[in-house]
């Protein structure tokens, strides 16, 4: 096994007492306390993730809004500087590569966050559709998620400034230190929130800052996955892949580009399956990669991506792959090891009660 | 770590007090700190048969689910109903409020280990 990546955060992470576990390629922090209450800390105040493994590239330069707007399916023409949005970089045949969040930093100016697990592909792939005109900046820049309801008066404290005028999906130059940082209106878990992008140097300094005020606590990838399922946030290699469009992963809504970028013709199909949000009778989960049937019947009609216990619902949620024939049912089994469990559809969000879009002014 | 030496152990990680002919059992402090917060756990009804190492029921973890094994066989006479709806007992007080069933023993048990035996096997 090769070497696991660290973030600038990992000896701090280990230094408190963090259980530590590879993620795609990097030995990330899963929880502190326990997910439990870091989950719950995020939803009632505000806590800080470490996300430096994510990859964070900029493609700039002449013609790069005309490439990008054909590498990518964001809808370019109406994303202002100021500005990012959520979509999917695909293959030629309409599956995911890879979701991304796309900045738009001036005209032909972008800043793009992916997935760590596809970083590498990505920048092939981006690479070989705009040649010339994509970095790589993952090794010198971090990211630190600030995420909770409290997280715009921890973050105005720290800074110094207003962020109440910051919308949703929203973003803007700061500076922590007399250094830049991007602080984003975005995030994972369904909370109001921000995601912030200092520096590689910077980030150790900004996790002790945001610390240091007490409303703020650490959280791992544990609470991020059962905060972002709650949201009804897909993650990539579960919810999205290769073999699925978006619209059969349910998001097809966002394929608002006129431009034919890569994987157009096929991006609306539904081929195969749809991703259903399906709620459980209890507490026990359905886990991911478990067997979907009919209720009675032991033919499979799809398969499990996501599942847990919700700690904000007190009951368990999955999401799945249905066989498009049955994707319209009300009810479902899921074969979770020896057991059986009954799930009926359920609406996104599976939690309503997050402030992620709240407006502040 | 918490092992305390009035109960005795398996090797997969629960404990049983034995009590006469009756056992109390449930898991470790070592495994409810390994598995994390508990979120779920089943178990057999009161009545069912268990024989000692075969498998008795599951512990979900907000990240997994893990089997539990009994370590005595007999039948269960009483189950902790307030597991179902607060399963963090477990997490909490493993060898109290997180208890998990009384069983009437069929037999004497074989093959526990002691406090040392348990602790030397949680630090292997």
């Amino acid at each position: 096994m090769s070497e696991l990546l660290e973030t600038p955060l990992t000896a701090w992470h280990r230094a408190h007492g963090a259980k530590m576990a590879p993620f795609a390629g990097w030995n990330m922090p899963i929880q502190y306390e326990g997910i439990l209450a870091e989950h719950g800390h995020t939803r009632s105040a505000a806590s800080v993730f470490d996300i430096c493994h994510m990859g964070q590239f900029v493609a700039r330069g002449e013609g790069a809004a005309r490439l990008l707007a054909l590498a990518v399916t964001h809808n370019l023409d109406t994303l202002k500087p100021g500005k990012c949005r959520y979509g999917f970089l695909l293959e030629s045949q309409g599956g995911v590569l890879d979701d991304l969040i796309v900045y738009r930093m001036g005209g032909d100016h972008f800043f793009l966050v992916v997935n760590a697990a596809c970083a590498e592909g990505d920048f092939a792939a981006l690479s070989e559709r705009m040649p010339g005109l994509v970095e790589n900046i993952s090794a010198r820049s971090g990211k630190i998620d600030l995420q909770g309801p409290a997280s715009v008066g921890v973050l105005e404290k720290l800074l110094g400034e207003d962020f109440h005028d910051l919308g949703y999906f929203s973003f803007r130059e700061s500076a922590f230190h007399g250094q830049p940082l991007l602080v984003s209106r975005t995030g994972y878990t369904g909370e109001l929130g921000y995601e912030l992008y200092p520096s590689r140097e910077m980030t150790l300094a900004l996790w002790e800052a945001l610390l240091g005020d007490e409303r703020v606590r650490p959280a791992g990838l544990g609470a991020r996955d059962t905060l972002r399922l709650e949201a009804g946030l897909a993650l990539y290699g579960h919810e999205l892949d290769a073999e699925h469009t978006p619209a059969e992963s349910g998001l097809g809504s966002l394929l608002t580009s006129t431009a034919p970028y890569a994987g157009h013709e096929h991006a609306a199909d539904i081929r195969r399956q749809v991703l259903v949000p399906l709620a459980l009778d209890g507490r026990r989960a359905a886990r991911s990669g478990d067997t979907v049937t009919l209720p009675g019947e032991t033919k499979s009609v799809g398969r499990v991506t996501s599942g847990s216990f919700a700690p904000s619902l007190g009951y368990a949620v999955a999401l799945a792959f249905v066989d498009k024939a049955h994707a319209g049912r009300e009810s479902f089994s899921l074969m979770a090891g020896k057991s059986v469990l009954t799930a009926r559809r359920a609406r996104l969000p599976f939690y309503a009660g997050g402030t992620a879009r709240a407006k502040l002014r | 770590m918490n092992i305390p030496a009035t109960v005795s152990y398996t090797d997969t990680h629960e404990w049983v007090r034995l009590d006469g002919n009756d056992a109390v059992i449930g898991i470790t402090d070592y495994a409810q700190h390994s598995l994390g917060d508990i979120t779920y756990v089943e178990l057999p009804a009161v009545g069912d048969t268990l024989t000692q190492g075969a498998e008795m029921g599951t512990v979900e973890s907000v990240k997994a689910a893990s089997d539990l094994f009994s370590p005595v066989s007999g039948t269960v006479t009483a189950i902790n109903e307030k597991l179902a709806d607060h399963p963090e007992l477990v997490n909490q007080a493993p060898y109290e409020d997180g208890w998990m069933l009384r069983v009437a023993l069929s037999g004497r048990p074989s093959g526990l280990l002691d406090a040392a035996g348990y602790e030397k096997l949680c630090q292997e």
